[in-house]
């Protein structure tokens, strides 16, 4: 059985990248091939989503990329949320980068454009790979693509940020190719199986433990797990819709899905706690849970702020898969989808205010609530989701992790789940207040949002996320998949 | 003492080839380089003609008449025939290399390594 | 009418014989058109190219017969004057060498049409006798590749290397310093060589390398054979340019004329590279277990590796970066070839094919910067990719394969290095692999920053390069990508051939 559909779904925005170049001078024309490409790759995912609600798993294998293994994408549920959240979000994203670019009128839009199809590409090959191979191929393509668009104000500070980014991932590439390789030695032609596929392949548990650590340094660099964060703050020099991009959409998603993968799909949960690493790793995610979310207290730039908010957020991806009960797994992969309609919500809004104001810190933004009243309001819909709190969209993977960290017997987790929902709203609350509820009193403030471009995006990612909050099962189907994979992953479906 | 001269031969080749080397490494003068380069070169003619060498044989002709010529009896002569080849390609070497010295006399007027250096070091700055 | 008169398989059968007695001809007619290439060029320079360019066509289809029949029907053997080996010289041509000698005939063939083209100074008198060195040069490498003797081995070694010294001259000044420094060194590999091969022929008293396979077990034990295989070994490995002994290659590739270095950056160290797999595998492997020997080696070209690695970081020339750069890849075959095991060994000669075509394509993509700015240092190629978008990415396709991203090819002869790596527990290497890589991504990475985001020397000059430069960089990028997403057909049409017929299991 050869679907060919998760392959439609990779290579069409592939193939919008010659379009896009040779558009150069074009604008309107590069744009609507990203449009047309965006479109064509939403309906390629959703039209897979009965089959995979169904209990089917569309699958196509294609060359083989050395003996036995094959260039195989499969789509299952695990990566149906992944490529749903990412299809879903490029629409958007084209339509917010062009109201910003051109609003701005930033240079080296085309390279943008190109570099962006990229990147949707690779994330989609991220969801849809069967097997570490395929998966580490797309990986490294996300890491290629996704430096134009770091450095893409060729200032040196962005230059000094690629670089950055470039040490960062490049050195956990190639732990990431040694972790492959081994794992392809000890399993030969293993697929990515829901509950692991290295319980059955004769290692030792010292070997094992390695193969993890080597694993999880080369995902956990894009995951921005702390220690290995350092690159992530760097590159938010890059143009808003690019950090957009980077934290909700491809590259730092793709990281923590690529966590799920490895904990959930290449170990497993028992051979994880057999191996005694689940605790570790548990406790490296709450750590960075935790610490990102002081960081994000310290810093006075929106962005800055924002992005430690992200390596916190996305830790709890890392904890839920680690800890390995059913309702943990499926928290981690709902957060996933939540965290991604949340967080691109306020990087919209702090885009769409640096593109009506030029401010960057928070201390300016007093009085802003009345003038970009749409802007903020979204901002604070997300800010509050993102904090857990009910009926948003947070809340739903919040409440899974919590009930999956009792289940496994790691109560202290659920503390640290606390402790993070109250440091959440330490950090986002100022801004919305500030927003608000501060500002020169004698002021005529009038309604001041920029191009519709600009403010609709945002406007309809909040609104999704409540929507996700009420109903998770709205439109995209997220909670059933995730319970799906997670149900599979440990034994219960 | 015998035991010195069946191999004096061996010693030979030994020191030639140092004698080569230590030109090549340490002599400044692009000129002694490419002789050191031709010692060194005939070094590896005298091996192989001395291990073609028996004792008690001759030149390999099989002299008219005689009927069951004996390879004991005669030297090896491929190496012979192999060392001709190897000083073919010697002197094709040793002509290329003093082509270039002509070349590289003509530009820089000096065959002195230092000197060389020192010019071309200037001639970049 | 006539051929329904003759079966099928007789039809194949001549045609197998017709290709095996054209065998010689892989040497000859590179080695023919050099010597009329001079005279044809002094009336006529255009006739001359075509000449030239013709030749290397032809010889380009005749080794692909050649591998095909290969292929087909395993390694094909022809005896000079009917003289059957021991005592006769063989041509003989088996999985690998099916692999190289189109190699080596498609990067002669790419880059003779650019070659003579990038000096405008030169007379016809001049562009003649480059190309007679350039003919020359790919007979002697096509020689090595096809021969069965270790003697006519060194004859074309010096062959090769006779007509690079003249090459390498023809570049600027300096060049012919370091020409000169090349020239000595060169010799000495070369006699080095000879001298190996001296021992080993008193032990054995034979020069080919299948009957010497035969008779060394009986000897291997003694110190002889091992002088025998270190001298040879040595004198390769100052033709490959492994570090420490990489002295020359570094002066060789920058001075040198810019149209003749896709073809010798391509080749020459591959060449060597192949010789001593044939010495290893063919010679010495079926003679006995050569472990340790090839343990050592294996540490020589792990240091190579880092080495090579190390030095290209602090280069501001590209030229001399690529060089040390190839240091550290040709270690990585070498390394190959030591661990030794099957998926090792399919990388190591994969990533010869592969290292080829990257480096080859960086030197082609080098040329056309050149051509247009007049220089090649790190500073001189900033904002071209602007002017020059198709080279610019050739270049960077090139360099993201040699650092090893998927799907371009350098990822996959990494891949098969690392799981041979893997698989012998040889845990130091695989990480002399990771280091490397990284290191690669800092030297080239410096140049694609330059390229893409720094904005162009408004003063500088500023040329068109020519089509016949730009076009094999733009081919070459583009089997970057090919081999990449294919290498699975590379590997499955030569791989288990090579393992079957005795190689490392």
């Amino acid at each position: 059985m050869n679907d060919t559909r998760p392959l439609w779904a990779v290579l069409v925005s592939l193939a919008a990248v010659g379009p896009i170049l040779l558009s150069d001078k074009r604008p309107n024309l590069r744009e609507a091939w990203s449009f047309i490409a965006a479109a064509l790759k939403f309906g390629f995912v959703v039209s897979l989503l009965p089959a995979v609600l169904a209990g089917g798993t569309p699958e196509c294998k294609l060359l083989d990329l050395a003996p036995g293994i094959a260039l195989h994408l499969r789509a299952d549920p695990a990566g149906m949320v992944f490529a749903l959240l990412a299809s879903t979000l490029w629409i958007v994203t084209t339509l917010y980068s062009i109201g910003y670019m051109r609003g701005g009128k930033s240079p080296h839009q085309t390279a943008y454009f190109a570099s962006f199809a990229v990147c949707v590409s690779s994330a989609i090959g991220i969801a849809f790979a069967a097997n570490p191979l395929t998966f580490l191929l797309f990986f490294e393509l996300l890491t290629v693509a996704t430096y134009p668009l770091v450095v893409h104000n060729r200032s040196e500070e962005a230059v000094r940020g690629g670089r950055k980014y470039l040490a960062y991932t490049f050195i956990a590439a190639q732990c990431l190719l040694v972790a492959v390789v081994w794992s392809t030695f000890l399993v030969p032609g293993a697929t990515f199986q829901a509950g692991g596929f290295l319980a059955a392949s004769g290692a030792t548990p010292a070997q094992l433990r390695i193969l993890l650590l080597l694993f999880m340094i080369g995902i956990g660099v894009k995951a921005a797990i702390m220690p290995l964060h350092g690159w992530l703050p760097a590159a938010m020099v890059a143009p808003t819709p690019v950090s957009a991009l980077l934290h909700a959409v491809a590259v730092v998603k793709a990281g923590a899905f690529g966590c799920v993968r490895v904990l959930v799909f290449i170990f497993g949960p028992s051979l994880l706690r057999e191996i005694g690493m689940d605790w570790l790793i548990a406790s490296v995610a709450a750590a960075t849970i935790v610490g990102g979310s002081l960081r994000a207290l310290g810093e006075d730039n929106l962005k800055r702020r924002l992005a430690y908010s992200t390596v916190s957020q996305l830790s709890y991806i890392v904890l839920g898969a680690a800890l390995g009960s059913p309702a943990a797994i499926a928290g981690a992969i709902f957060h996933i989808a939540a965290h991604g309609f949340m967080k691109i919500t306020l990087f919209f809004c702090a885009g769409s205010i640096y593109t009506r104001t030029h401010y960057t810190e928070i201390a300016q933004l007093a009085g802003l609530g009345k003038r970009m009243p749409i802007t903020m309001g979204a901002f604070t819909l997300a800010a509050l989701g993102l904090a857990g709190t009910p009926l948003l969209a947070g809340f739903v993977s919040k409440w899974n992790l919590a009930l999956g960290a009792i289940h496994s017997g790691n109560e202290v987790f659920v503390a640290i789940l606390v402790l993070s929902a109250f440091l959440n709203f330490a950090y986002f609350f100022p801004i919305v207040y500030t927003a608000f509820f501060e500002g020169d009193k004698g002021e005529t403030v009038r309604f001041d949002e920029t191009h519709v471009a600009v403010w609709l995006p945002p406007a309809l990612t909040a609104v999704a996320a409540l929507a996700l909050g009420m109903f998770p099962d709205f439109f995209w189907s997220f909670y059933t998949l995730a319970w799906t994979a997670a149900k599979a992953a440990t034994g219960l479906g | 003492m015998s035991a010195f001269y069946e191999i004096a031969n061996y010693w030979g080749v030994a020191i030639l080839l140092l004698v080569g080397l230590h030109g090549m490494l340490a002599r400044p003068n692009l000129m002694r380089k490419l002789m050191a380069m031709n010692i060194f070169q005939v070094a590896v003619i005298l091996f192989y003609l001395s291990f073609a060498e028996k004792t008690g044989a001759s030149t390999p002709v099989a002299p008219h008449g005689l009927l069951h010529p004996l390879a004991a009896d005669f030297i090896n002569p491929l190496p012979h025939a192999l060392m001709l080849t190897a000083i073919v390609v010697g002197v094709g070497t040793t002509g290329v290399g003093l082509a270039l010295l002509v070349s590289i006399y003509r530009r820089y007027e000096t065959l002195e390594e230092p000197e060389l250096l020192e010019k071309m070091r200037r001639e970049n700055a | 009418m006539l051929l329904d008169a003759v079966p099928f398989q007789d039809t194949i059968g001549l045609a197998a014989q017709l290709i095996r007695r054209a065998m010689p001809a892989m040497v000859l007619i590179p080695l023919g058109a050099a010597m009329l290439s001079p005279i044809l060029a002094a009336r006529s320079p255009r006739a001359a190219r075509f000449f030239g360019g013709g030749a290397l066509l032809l010889n380009f289809f005749l080794s692909l017969l050649v591998s095909n029949l290969v292929w087909w029907q395993g390694p094909i053997h022809y005896h000079f004057g009917g003289w059957a080996p021991p005592i006769g010289i063989e041509y003989s041509v088996d999985a690998v060498g099916a692999m190289m000698a189109p190699l080596v005939a498609f990067f002669a063939l790419l880059s003779f049409a650019s070659a003579s083209r990038l000096e405008k100074e030169w007379t016809p008198s001049h562009g003649g006798a480059f190309q007679a060195l350039y003919l020359l040069l790919s007979a002697g490498l096509m020689g090595i590749v096809v021969t069965g003797d270790l003697f006519n081995l060194y004859v074309f070694l010096e062959i090769s290397s006779l007509s690079t010294y003249a090459l390498v001259a023809a570049g600027e000044d300096r060049a012919k310093v370091a020409a000169f420094r090349y020239l000595i060194i060169g010799s000495v590999a070369a006699t080095f060589w000879v001298f190996g091969l001296g021992y080993l022929y008193a032990l054995t008293g034979t020069l080919n390398m299948a009957d010497m396979a035969e008779r060394l077990p009986a000897v291997i034990g003694s110190r002889a054979a091992v002088a025998g295989l270190a001298f040879i070994v040595a004198g390769l490995a100052i033709k490959m340019a492994l570090f420490p002994l990489h002295g020359w290659q570094p002066d060789a590739y920058t001075y040198a004329p810019p149209g003749a270095m896709p073809f010798i950056s391509a080749i020459m160290a591959k060449v060597s590279a192949y010789a001593l797999f044939r010495v290893l595998y063919d010679v010495f492997l079926k003679a006995g277990p050569a472990g340790e020997a090839l343990e050592l080696l294996g540490w020589v070209a792990a240091l190579s590796i880092l080495a090579g690695s190390v030095l290209a970081l602090g280069q501001r020339d590209i030229r001399r970066m690529l060089a040390y750069s190839s240091v550290a890849q040709i270690g990585y075959v070498l390394l190959g070839f030591s661990i030794g095991n099957a998926f090792a060994v399919t990388g190591a000669l994969l990533h010869m094919v592969n290292h080829a075509v990257m480096k080859s394509c960086c030197f082609a993509a080098l040329g056309a910067f050149r051509a247009k700015t007049g220089r090649a240092d790190v500073d001189g190629v900033a904002g071209l990719a602007k002017e020059m978008p198709w080279t610019a990415a050739a270049f960077t396709i090139a360099a993201l394969g040699i650092i090893g991203i998927p799907p371009l090819c350098g990822f996959f002869s990494k891949y098969y290095l690392i799981r041979g790596a893997v698989q012998a527990s040889a845990w130091p290497f695989v990480a002399v692999f990771g280091v490397s890589s990284v290191l690669g991504t800092v030297y080239f990475f410096r140049i694609i920053e330059s390229l893409y985001l720094r904005s162009a020397d408004q003063g500088a000059k500023r040329e068109i390069a020519p089509l016949s430069v730009i076009a094999p960089a733009l081919l070459l990028a583009g089997l970057v990508l090919a081999l990449g997403v294919f290498s699975q057909d590379v590997v499955g049409n030569f791989v288990p051939i090579i393992v079957g017929a005795g190689g490392p299991s």
